[in-house]
């Protein structure tokens, strides 16, 4: 179902969480809620889910206000980052709690909530979990008995925390393929919280964005990878090389690298182009830029190569020529993009 | 390197010291107590036990801690449930306060309450008016006891309510879970372990409370006499066998709640013995 947010705002003392966010989400969509720590990912969930109040703004769930909806009749299904599992419960009454405590009149009897329960369990594939306790499970086993727990209610809307934050690499992969299918199958809408770009690039349809409690860029992962809004989205999606630049009269201009101009509808003064590794052309020599060193291995060569004073990492398409270490070439940097500085990332929210 | 065998003598001599000192302090005392009782043999115990006077104040020392513990243990657990969830200013301060009691003197905890609601104290005419007794009377009783004992709950469950955290409780908000049902079926349950350690340690305080108690008391044979005060008043009246007897059974109420201190910490996984 829709989730739409409306200029939400809040702080934690002078700083602001939510910084005037808005947000549509559209039915069925998988949303990858995407920021450095303390972007507002996390404060934006729990303020969906009612567990937090924004200061102002609102939040409309299938066009329905949740302004004065408490947070256990939203019908919200939230995965807590460490789970949350009820530590003194079976797997089984974790998964039942949300249809125990319903009014009796709206309680399913207990034999109905028993085969429930086994069918969510067998869904995430850990029927035979149902009589462990939490603490008798690994990470990627808790992670789904969050899961079911939250789906048996039926929820409207699935919110996820850092869904694999706490889960190694391998476990890590295997979940979001199946997660991802899931979504599909149910027929969710999912709103889900990383820091990982790739975990969201990956796994969704559309990926949010947010820098000190604003949203940057919402954009199906394509978009946002190929056309970045302004440098932070660039910096913090995928790999860039940041080049200084000089732009005057609709053309920047690099130092030390003189005959690569780029036209540019940037204002006139200092401002940075960022280019992707793989975007950087490797032009025939004689140039400014000098190979250091040549790694083969892996279907795309990596070039390691220095100019005008610093160095940097080349990815050449695949099959082309492997240009001769120590010697000079030229550099192609037309598909580099300018940003003016004022919109340059902070480098330490960059991880 | 100090020669191993030399270490291993040292440890032995600083173990044998320790035991000794401790049979010396605790145990001697205690095994007095037992001896002392049934050298008269156990008529005279019984007899000392069923005196009207005892009998009364047994009854009394009960209703205090049947009304003193559950009152505290609530309060406890509300206490360090809003410490240990909320933040809110003055949330350092509640901390200290909860404290209290342990820092002053118990007669001091007593006197606060003569002070309050004694003959002369700021609501004394307006009680005697009506009729009201608080000092000297069971009420008073009551207070004191719950002044001494209220940190005993509030401090064994805030480190666990601390560690625990609020996510299990925020879980089951948005799972539909009303306040009281996240209370009773997941908060509780969580905390039951350190909650009973706590009552334990009130109800063997409240029953063994003597210094509050003994100022707001009166010494009313019969009427305002705890165990305790009641074998000092035996004591001072050089009826030993009734001092003893009543003494002992005190004692075996210690005993009592040490092997269920030691049953509890063993169900909590034993980390938390440095409450106390």
């Amino acid at each position: 179902m829709s989730l739409e947010l409306r200029d939400l705002r809040k702080h934690f003392g002078r700083t602001a969480a939510l910084d005037g966010l808005s947000l549509s989400v559209p039915q069925g969509e998988f949303l990858a809620l995407l920021g450095p720590s303390g972007s507002g990912k996390t404060t934006l969930l729990r303020v969906v889910a009612g567990l937090e109040f924004a200061e102002s703004g609102a939040i409309e769930i299938n066009g329905r206000s949740m302004h004065d909806v408490p947070a256990r009749k939203r019908g919200i299904g939230l995965v807590f980052q460490h789970y949350a599992l009820f530590r003194h419960m079976s797997v089984a009454r974790n998964v039942a709690f949300g249809l125990e405590v319903r009014r009796r009149s709206e309680r399913p009897a207990s034999t109905a909530i028993r085969t429930k329960v086994a069918e969510l369990l067998d869904l995430m594939g850990i029927g035979e979990l149902a009589e462990r306790y939490p603490e008798q499970i690994s990470g990627g086993q808790r992670q789904r008995v969050a899961l079911a727990r939250a789906l048996a209610i039926e929820p409207s809307l699935l919110l996820l925390d850092e869904p694999f934050g706490a889960l190694d690499a391998k476990v890590r992969k295997n979940l979001r393929i199946w997660l991802r299918d899931l979504h599909n199958r149910m027929g969710l809408t999912s709103v889900f919280v990383t820091h990982d770009q790739n975990e969201a690039l990956e796994m969704a349809d559309r990926v949010a964005v947010l820098r000190a409690g604003r949203i940057e860029q919402v954009d199906t992962p394509d978009r946002l990878y190929a056309e970045p809004v302004n440098a932070f989205v660039h910096e913090f999606l995928g790999e860039s090389v940041r080049l200084d630049c000089i732009v005057t009269a609709g053309t920047a201009r690099f130092q030390g690298l003189c005959g690569t101009n780029l036209a540019t509808n940037c204002p006139p003064g200092p401002a940075i182009a960022l280019v992707r590794p793989h975007e950087i052309g490797l032009l025939p020599g004689p140039g400014p830029v000098r190979v250091e060193s040549v790694h083969a291995t892996g279907p795309m060569p990596r070039v390691r190569v220095t100019f005008a004073g610093r160095t940097t990492e080349v990815l050449l398409p695949e099959a082309a020529p492997l240009p001769t270490i120590g010697q000079g070439y030229g550099i192609d940097l037309s598909r580099a993009r300018i940003y003016t500085l004022n919109d340059v990332s902070n480098p330490l929210a960059a991880s | 390197m100090a020669d191993p065998h030399v270490t291993r003598l040292r440890h032995g001599a600083l173990i044998t010291l320790t035991l000794v000192l401790m049979t010396l302090l605790l145990l001697l005392p205690l095994g007095v107590i037992f001896t002392e009782t049934f050298s008269r043999g156990l008529g005279a115990v019984l007899g000392a036990l069923t005196d009207p006077d005892a009998i009364d104040a047994i009854r009394l020392t009960l209703t205090v801690a049947a009304v003193s513990v559950p009152l505290n243990a609530i309060c406890g657990t509300a206490a360090a449930w809003c410490i240990g969830r909320f933040d809110f200013p003055g949330r350092t301060l509640l901390t200290t306060l909860i404290e209290l009691p342990f820092s002053v003197s118990p007669v001091i905890s007593g006197l606060v309450w003569v002070l309050l609601f004694g003959a002369n104290g700021w609501f004394g005419s307006w009680l005697d008016q009506h009729e009201v007794r608080i000092i000297f009377a069971l009420p008073g009783l009551i207070l004191a006891t719950v002044f001494v004992t209220f940190p005993f709950v509030a401090r064994s469950l805030l480190p666990l309510m601390r560690e625990q955290g609020a996510a299990e409780e925020e879980a089951a908000l948005t799972l539909g879970a009303t306040g009281w049902q996240t209370f009773f079926r997941v908060t509780l349950p969580n905390i039951r372990w350190a909650l009973l350690y706590g009552v334990l340690l009130c109800n063997a305080r409240a029953m063994g409370e003597f210094g509050a108690v003994a100022v707001v008391s009166g010494h009313i044979r019969g009427q305002t006499l705890t165990m305790p005060l009641f074998v000092e008043a035996l004591f001072n009246d050089y009826d030993w066998v009734g001092a003893f007897s009543v003494a002992a059974l005190l004692s075996l109420l210690a005993l009592v709640t040490l092997g269920l201190r030691v049953l509890l910490e063993r169900q909590m996984g034993g980390s938390r013995r440095d409450i106390f």
